[in-house]
């Protein structure tokens, strides 16, 4: 049997991504999301229904608001269903943004008592919304049914699409918890930001309201492009990814290894900070 | 296997401390200081100069530190609080990095840096087995495969699937340290975990260790029970400010490091309290603290049933008469096990202005070899609402044993109470009595 050796030495500078050490720890991860996903519904008192209340109450407020006082367009479908197909996956990239932001904070006990490579905690806060995304998308189906929408073969670019809310969601992540630990009011900065970011997302109102170099410009946010996308591929609204999507991803991916970057250099100190 | 378990090489750690000014961590306050750094630099460069840069102020708590460890070596590693001895484990266990040097560790390290690191009070004893067990690197397989002889070392059958909230202090321990025992690292990284859990679980813990270090697999055992340590170390490190100023077999590196005329808490020797965390109106302070058992064979180290003098330095700032004055000795768990308050006896103390010196006097310890915190308690009254000073923590003190087991020799049974009794054999009742033995405390 080999055993790994292993070299402790000051490090400087940019680290590898340490994508392999992290692969090592998979079973890790895995013990890690299910921890959290048994905590938070063991622990709630509604259980899983938070999962579901939270973009449905947004859909009830955008709906009397947007819809009905402000006749918001609605890319020809009813806009509560409009509104609530672009909450589900934006109330998972946005639960991830936090959670991971607060991780390491939350986690510090197990970051200053064991190693394990760090990229698994902010990995882990973004992972387990998975499970509530699941359970939003079964109250999305269940309004589909009610306003007799069915899905087309759109349906296919689901998975790829939420893909691409989860590297989003855990590229902002990566920079925000990094961020976290040198500098506390990341904390109270993060909540801002995600509203900014919401209103900045075609979720209320269809980019089709957006003149021409800003709905272009749109595509930066890679929300927007997971919004659009998913509308279009559960309720065919004529919003079909087209090349502003290839911008989206190219951002997601961007903030995604920017971040891992940024988190793998400061990861070195964090246990002396945290 | 490798000749060398751990390989250190002029290692340093060096930390930032000090003061950090009020915005230093938050954004805010680096940008707002990186504009006026920016706004600066462009001045600086406009009148033709550099930029001085004020450096923080910093310490090295580890210094070139350079040691070597062979598979199935138990190497005891002492230092006072704050020689560095933590610094190094969170170093080899790669919590943190070393600012200098290099540390070479084949295999992997296990550490029992504080046990229960990752138990989640809401899951199940079951579940934080598989947690705990995969934070601390094993794999479900391996988990699964020593599931049964973890829970069994834990002794926690029934409890398995009760939520660990519910658990008593001594079961959450039993578990977490079962976890961590059957990792089976090559390297075992051991932190004053014994200081807790009663004395049955600790000689386990003790003979997990010993079959561990049989089987080939490198040890270091950091604790401040010398006892300890000399019972399962072969070799001591002593770190003192940082750096390694002892590596040798471990009874000459303790009786060494018993000796030694820098240590702030030894008996017969003043402990200035100046700068001692406490409570109280003032008015009047604990200014020095001396104790000694009286015994030159034991160089004044108090031990079982012996005497043992406090010596208390007063300082008063005015003429006052006080009724509660107090040494109090706790165990390092917290617990208060002695405590001589004047107010017991009912003899009111008077104090008068400059210093005054109290003795202590107990005329026999009942204290079992060990370490134990001293404390001092100083009040008009036993009332709370009269206190003038209280340290709550003033030293660490060593209670050994009086040689009848030879020097530093802690015996296996444990118990922090030392009592003397007798065994009485072939007392035997008739059958049908409800007496079945004969062992009896006197």
């Amino acid at each position: 049997m080999g055993y790994p050796v292993v070299h402790i030495r000051p490090t400087r500078g940019f680290a590898s991504l340490g994508i392999r050490e992290l692969w090592q720890s998979r079973e890790l991860l895995y013990f890690l999301v299910w921890r959290d996903v048994k905590v938070r519904y063991a622990q709630t008192a509604l259980g899983i229904s938070w999962a579901v209340i939270q973009p449905f109450l947004t859909m009830v407020v955008f709906s009397l608001f947007f819809g009905r006082l402000a006749r918001m367009p609605s890319d020809g479908v009813p806009y509560p269903i409009f509104s609530f197909a672009a909450l589900v996956p934006w109330t998972f990239f946005a639960n991830g943004v936090v959670q991971s932001a607060n991780s390491l904070v939350l986690n510090q006990n197990l970051i200053k008592k064991v190693y394990f490579p760090r990229l698994a905690i902010p990995t882990t806060a973004v992972v387990s919304g998975v499970v509530d995304l699941v359970v939003a998308f079964a109250m999305l189906f269940g309004m589909m049914l009610f306003y007799g929408i069915a899905p087309s073969a759109n349906i296919a670019w689901l998975p790829p699409l939420l893909v691409l809310a989860l590297v989003s969601s855990l590229g902002t992540g990566l920079w925000l918890s990094a961020l976290n630990v040198l500098y506390r009011d990341v904390r109270v900065v993060t909540p801002f930001l995600v509203q900014l970011w919401l209103l900045a997302t075609p979720i209320g109102y269809p980019s089709s309201l957006l003149r021409e170099p800003w709905r272009t410009l749109n595509g930066i946010n890679p929300m927007a492009g997971v919004v659009e996308g998913v509308r279009w591929a559960m309720l065919g609204t004529p919003t079909a990814p087209g090349p502003a999507i290839l911008v989206s991803a190219t951002t997601a991916l961007a903030l995604l290894i920017g971040g891992a970057l940024y988190f793998r250099r400061m990861e070195r100190t964090f246990a002396d900070r945290v | 296997m490798s000749d060398v378990a751990i390989r250190t090489d002029g290692l340093g750690k060096l930390y930032r401390i000090g003061r950090r000014r009020r915005h230093d961590d938050t954004l805010r306050g680096a940008i707002a200081e990186g504009v006026q750094r920016a706004a600066h630099a462009v001045g600086a460069f406009a009148r033709g100069r550099s930029l001085g840069c004020a450096t923080a102020k910093s310490f090295w708590a580890l210094r070139d530190v350079s040691f070597a460890v062979a598979p199935g070596e138990v190497v005891g590693i002492i230092g006072a609080n704050g020689a560095g001895k933590t610094t190094l484990l969170k170093i080899l266990t790669r919590i943190t990095e070393p600012t200098l040097g290099e540390a070479v560790v084949h295999g992997r390290v296990g550490s029992l840096l504080e046990v229960g690191t990752g138990f989640h009070p809401d899951l199940l004893g079951r579940e934080n087995v598989y947690l705990n067990g995969a934070i601390l690197g094993m794999t479900r397989r391996d988990i699964a495969r020593k599931f049964d002889e973890i829970v069994a070392f834990a002794e926690v059958e029934e409890f398995l699937d009760t939520p660990v909230k519910h658990y008593s202090t001594g079961m959450y321990l039993r578990l977490a340290f079962a976890v961590a025992a059957h990792l089976e690292p090559e390297v075992l990284i051991v932190d004053e975990v014994l200081a807790v859990g009663d004395a049955r679980f600790q000689k386990r813990c003790l003979g997990k260790m010993d079959s561990v270090a049989r089987e080939g697999r490198a040890i270091l055992f950091v604790s401040h029970n010398l006892d300890a340590v000399q019972r399962l170390c072969t070799r001591c490190l002593q770190i003192d400010k940082g750096t390694v100023v002892r590596d040798g077999a471990v009874g000459a590196v303790v009786e060494g490091y018993r000796s030694r005329s820098d240590d702030r808490s030894g008996p017969a020797r003043w402990i200035d309290l100046s700068a001692a965390e406490r409570h109280g109106s003032a008015g009047a302070q604990f200014a020095r603290v001396r104790f000694s058992s009286g015994s030159h064979a034991l160089g004044g180290y108090p031990y079982p049933f012996g005497p043992l003098e406090f010596e208390l330095q007063i300082a008063s700032e005015a003429d006052r008469t006080v009724q509660s004055l107090a040494v109090v000795i706790r165990s390092q768990g917290g617990t208060k096990l002695v405590n001589t308050d004047t107010a017991s006896q009912g003899i009111p103390l008077h104090l008068s202005e400059g210093v005054n010196l109290v003795t202590i006097r107990i005329a026999a310890l009942n204290l079992n070899p060990g370490v134990y915190t001293v404390g001092l308690w100083l009040a008009g009254s036993i009332a709370a609402a009269t206190l003038i000073d209280h340290v709550e923590s003033a030293f660490d003190m060593e209670v050994v044993s009086d040689g009848s087991l030879g020097f530093g020799a802690t015996p296996r049974w444990g118990g922090a109470v030392a009592t003397r009794f007798e065994v009485i054999q072939g007392r035997t009742e008739p059958a049908g009595s409800q007496v079945v033995g004969g062992l009896s405390d006197s």
